[in-house]
């Protein structure tokens, strides 16, 4: 009824090719756009940006990366916590290094560095391949924390090893530091996020994308057909390691202003984004996103319920939560095996033909 | 239920619209789940059975009702941040995380908001400079006052000389745990002894590489800084290897009830440095069971009084509610603001008639908390696990630290911080 | 004999202790990946929740007392009695078993057929699940493990090797106790597995699952023996862990111990988890004793997953794991 493609015609291949070829969809972005340029800026504050717009920006960074790596390359990693570190160490050197410099120069910097350390992580996976390879970028999750947490250059030889973020400002408005606005801390998460999400749409539909997943979906019959399989798997762990590292370096420096290797960047981050991918959706953009969200927004949300609702005793609360959280995973899996953004396809299908079905 | 209630709802909660409690709000950044749970569990229940206690005996302070709302964190950084946030909006008046992590976090957020924080005994060590720091508070003892005082105490068991002898240095390879060892270095070329550093990463689960290096290498005395599982452990480890109980000696994270209760009788003798009272010998707890447990108002089974954490988290509520009161004789109102609150903390005195009042004589130091000085005396006594009995007791006075050796340092690091954030030193 | 290489032997010798406790965590991994396929998330999370019923049983604590008490305000902790340690032991295998039982009915049987990632993400759920469960049935505080085993060193050993070389060797009591364990679980397994009827219908499942379910194997009876016998493998781990250091929300992150000897020796390969066990705990010590103390310690956690990953790069597949065969 609402939502159909009738009467929308195309009259070039570059109106075919668009990403979302149906105007309800088209329009539905351009709104969200449209509320998240210049609606929300104006009514956030502290609470709501750093408790549900920071995380889960950033975390849908880091998951965009991480599942060019996963989701379209096919190469598991559970090295994202380390490269994260990466991307949050090299920011906070370049940062005490050369104050004069722009933040976000720097930013896309510890990008740039990340996936060059990356890319070395990366090397093994052309012998070995599914689960096992999850061991060499584990190798780098567990390395790289080390690293960072012994060798007092990387925290410029401060007491105990904490790494803290100075003031600085894009076009004068302060972004890092305990003086940032609401809206400005937002806002250059979300520059970050349209920005490279425009990026990972497009790579991934390009050349690049398709090599990806010819990879992914049998190394050997890509090679066959002339694809390189060094170059792919390369560029896919140089490019999801940039998309982690600026994720690392916008975690440390805007989001939480101070970080610590084995604390901020351990294991459990490298978990918790894979979950993210898992659940969102493998080898999807709108799935990066839709799984941050749950991973991010619903322990919020039931502590919110639970604890400010109800009135449980947080600890209660925090059990109910992991079963709750638990609960939902596995009844999503049950109920829909590939993740929310294919719950979203099914949904998008269904409309379509609403309220007709036959 | 039993628990504070938090009065929002949870849309509500969720818009952040805050409602604004006539209340003195002390949040509890607690944590009764995730590997720390151990730790945070009595902690938590000591700091709000203390408050609960104020309410019910006194009417709350001067006349105000108090509520420690508590916000799980299962010691993550990020939960933590999202606590300060929910929490901030209902007129908190001070935090007290009881993490090392999240201080950091909070550190510069509590300054631009406004906002003192209270880190007893933990958080950052050069936070005692009061000239850079002007939000934060750790009194009455730090990281580095506890290195000094568990080395005083060592010469004095050796006779009054640490010449030749070899020290281990047995920590938690984090922010934390590697908070001692600059001034263990310098306490070592001070006193002559030689230093061996063993870090154990987190978790700390398997510390046999460790605790043979400790076998081989044969050092004197062992101290440790520790949290959570690592301690268990490495007690066992220690008594496994029959390394000398009496010559192990933990800081005051490490020296918790339950740290020493799963190694059994083997933990006997097993030592650490404590900044407040042990066991539950005091006035105060016989209140705390009378007005809060009997009355079904306590926050957890009413079982850890008097346990080492317990106390802590008692002590700090004690510290807070006094200095609350001090707050609102300086403003003359007993509805204080956060600021006010800061104010308070900064003209803090502790008295010995004062802590008598409270039922807790002789539990704390006598002190007086300037501009300047945030950290307090850094004095400290060493408690000693009776594993029989099933209790710490005290074995020595509290005594005071190596304040020459500390204090440069501490000017060192916060003078560093100062540089690196463009912060004029104030209290000029 | 030199005191570095008597060092050196010690430290061997108890890297092959820590060894087999790592292989025992490893052991549960392996069978439910042989039988089913899953990559068990959750097998950490179990050794916790088993240890957590063990000791629950045998202290009497009442379960879900905090949630009781905090719904009906009523203050119930314990029951008037203790279980003595070896029928608690048995008990929490029957939650164990139960629990397999439960897991089957309500995941696996929906999931039959999904792709591994699936089922892989279905143990995360599963995961979370029980570390809420587990915290709300038994509380989040610390437990201490009393079920008898000896602790602290072994002095028959210390003695003789001082007699021998004029250095007492350290052994720990508890990691000879976890090694005889160990050694008499993996012979039970492969006694069971090739000589009964349940054991060579579960070799049939882990080879093809359509040719035995074809010759009449019930899949889903072998899924809950295996999820079981799994329960019971992470009983043991959790026991032998415990015992250390106290029952506790940590002793879920032992399963991060065992994920490089999983690599290193396979995910399908039972010898496999106990070499690559032996392998890893082995070469951890030794590199912390060797090269350590030169570059600061504390490498043990990212070593054993170097030298699992050099160990791979000359056997993609594990030392013990199936020939990875591809066809176009």
């Amino acid at each position: 009824m609402f939502y159909r493609e009738a009467g929308d015609f195309k009259t070039s291949y570059r109106d075919d090719n668009q990403t979302f070829p149906i105007r309800l969809d088209r329009m539905g972005y351009y709104i969200l756009m449209f509320v998240a340029f210049l609606v929300v800026p104006f009514f956030i504050n502290d609470y709501w940006v750093n408790a549900v717009f920071a995380p889960f920006l950033i975390y849908a960074i880091a998951a965009l990366g991480l599942n060019i790596l996963t989701g379209y390359a096919g190469q598991v990693s559970l090295g994202t916590g380390g490269f994260m570190a990466v991307g949050a160490y090299a920011c906070y050197k370049l940062m005490t290094g050369f104050p004069e410099v722009s933040i976000v120069i720097h930013i896309i910097l510890a990008g740039g560095i990340t996936a060059m350390v990356g890319v070395a992580f990366g090397l093994p996976s052309l012998r070995i391949k599914g689960f096992y390879l999850a061991v060499a970028t584990l190798a780098a999750q567990f390395f790289l924390v080390w690293l960072f947490n012994k060798v007092p250059w990387f925290y410029n030889y401060s007491a105990s090893g904490q790494i803290n973020a100075p003031e600085r400002s894009v076009f004068g408005v302060i972004v890092t530091g305990p003086n940032t606005e609401a809206w400005a801390k937002y806002m250059i998460c979300l520059v970050f996020v349209v920005v490279l999400a425009w990026v990972a749409r497009n790579l991934t539909r390009g050349m690049m994308g398709r090599k990806w997943m010819g990879i992914r979906d049998m190394d050997i019959a890509a090679e066959i057909i002339g694809v390189n399989p060094l170059m792919a798997k390369m560029s896919a762990f140089a490019v999801s390691s940039f998309f982690v590292g600026i994720a690392g370096a916008l975690f440390f420096a805007v989001y939480l202003g101070a970080a610590e290797a084995g604390e901020a960047f351990g294991i459990n981050k490298s978990f918790l984004i894979l979950f993210m991918i898992i659940i969102g959706g493998l080898g999807s953009i709108f799935g990066s996103f839709a799984g941050a969200a749950f991973m991010v927004l619903m322990p919020v949300l039931l502590k919110n319920v639970l604890v400010g609702g109800m009135g449980w005793p947080t600890d209660l609360a925090a059990h109910f939560e992991f079963m709750i959280v638990g609960g939902l995973i596995v009844i999503f899996l049950i109920v829909e095996p590939h993740g929310l953004a294919q719950l979203w396809r099914l949904t998008k299908e269904k409309l379509r033909l609403w309220p007709f079905p036959h | 239920m039993k628990y504070s209630k938090l009065a929002a709802a949870s849309i509500t909660a969720l818009m952040a619209a805050t409602p604004v409690l006539a209340d003195l709000v002390f949040p509890s950044l607690s944590y009764r789940t995730g590997p720390y749970a151990a730790g945070g569990i009595p902690y938590a229940d000591g700091f709000a059975d203390y408050f609960t206690l104020l309410n019910e005996r006194d009417g709350g302070i001067g006349g105000v009702m108090t509520s420690a709302p508590e916000c799980e964190t299962a010691y993550n950084t990020e939960k933590g941040v999202e606590c300060y946030e929910a929490t901030k909006g209902e007129g908190a008046l001070a935090y007290n995380p009881l993490s090392t992590g999240i201080t950091y976090q909070l550190i510069p957020k509590v300054t631009a908001d406004d906002i003192p924080l209270y880190t007893p005994g933990y958080g950052r060590t050069s936070a005692a400079n009061g000239k850079v720091f002007s939000h934060v508070f750790n009194f009455p003892a730090n990281y580095w006052n506890a290195a000094s005082l568990a080395v005083n105490h060592l010469k004095e068991v050796s006779g009054g000389d640490l010449n030749g002898k070899k020290i281990a240095l047995v920590y938690h390879n984090s922010a934390y745990g590697k908070e001692p060892i600059r001034t263990l270095e310098g306490l070592a070329e001070k006193h002559g002894f030689e230093l061996v550093t063993v870090p154990v990463d987190h978790p700390g689960q398997e510390q046999k590489a460790q605790w043979l290096q400790i076998r081989r290498e044969r050092p004197d005395f062992v101290i440790m800084y520790g949290w959570g599982v690592m301690n268990q452990v490495a007690i066992q480890e220690a008594a496994n290897i029959r390394y000398p109980m009496e010559n192990f000696i933990g800081v005051w994270w490490s020296g918790g009830d339950h740290d020493v209760a799963p190694a059994g009788a083997a933990a006997n003798g097993y030592k650490a440095v404590t900044f407040h009272g042990v066991g539950s010998d005091y006035p105060v707890f016989d209140d705390i069971q009378k007005y809060v447990v009997d009355t079904g108002k306590a926050a957890g089974n009413g079982d850890n009084i008097g346990k080492a954490i317990y106390n802590r988290g008692v002590y700090a509520a004690m510290l807070l509610a006094e200095a609350a009161k001090k707050a609102q004789e300086i403003h003359g109102t007993p509805d204080i603001t956060s600021s006010m609150m800061r104010d308070g903390m900064e003209a803090l005195e502790i008295t010995e008639e004062r802590m008598t009042e409270l039922g807790m004589p002789g539990f704390g130091p006598t002190f007086t908390v300037t501009c300047e000085n945030h950290g307090g005396p850094g004095t400290g006594a060493i408690q000693q696990w009776d594993a029989a009995a099933g209790k710490w007791s005290l074995i020595s006075d509290f005594g005071p630290s190596d304040m020459e050796l500390i204090q440069p340092l501490i000017d060192e690091d916060s003078g560093a911080y100062a540089a690196e954030n463009n912060i004029e030193p104030r209290c000029n | 004999m030199p005191e570095q290489l008597l060092f050196a032997m010690e430290v061997t010798l108890n890297g092959l202790m820590a060894g087999v406790l790592y292989a025992l965590v490893a052991l549960g991994f392996v069978l439910i990946f042989k039988a089913s396929g899953i990559f068990n998330y959750a097998q950490g999370v179990m050794a916790l929740f088993a240890a957590l019923t063990l000791v629950g049983i045998q202290q009497g604590q009442v379960p879900f007392a905090h949630l009781i008490n905090a719904i009906f305000g009523t203050e119930v902790h314990h029951f008037p009695w203790h279980v003595p340690s070896i029928i608690a032991i048995i008990l929490a295998a029957g939650v164990m078993v139960l629990f397999a039982w439960i897991v089957e009915k309500y995941i696996l049987q929906h999931l039959i057929g999904q792709p591994d990632i699936i089922l892989f993400m279905a143990t995360i759920g599963l995961a979370y699940f029980m570390e809420g469960f587990g915290d709300i049935m038994w509380g989040s505080d610390i437990k201490t493990l009393d079920v008898g085993l000896p602790q602290g060193m072994n002095m028959a050993i210390d003695e003789a090797t001082y007699n021998m070389f004029g250095y007492g060797f350290f052994i720990d009591n508890l990691d000879i106790v976890a090694t005889v364990v160990a050694a008499l679980l993996v012979t039970s397994l492969v006694i069971f597995s090739q000589y009964t009827k349940q054991g060579r219908a579960l070799r049939a499942v882990a080879d093809d699952h359509s040719a035995a379910l074809s010759v009449g194997i019930s899949l889903r009876f072998i899924w809950v023996l295996v999820w079981s016998i799994a329960g019971f493998v992470a009983l043991v781990a959790g026991i032998m862990w415990g015992a250390k250091s106290g029952v506790q929300f940590s002793l879920s992150l032992i399963a991060l111990k065992a994920l490089p000897v999983l690599m290193l020796g396979g995910f399908t390969s039972i010898p496999g988890a106990i070499i690559g066990g032996l392998i890893i705990g082995v070469g951890e010590q030794l590199f912390e004793f060797a090269i350590g103390p030169m570059i600061g310690g504390a490498t043990q956690n990212w070593f054993a997953y170097v030298l699992a990953l050099i160990f791979l790069i000359f056997r993609p597949q594990g030392l013990f794991g199936e020939k990875i065969i591809e066809r176009v």
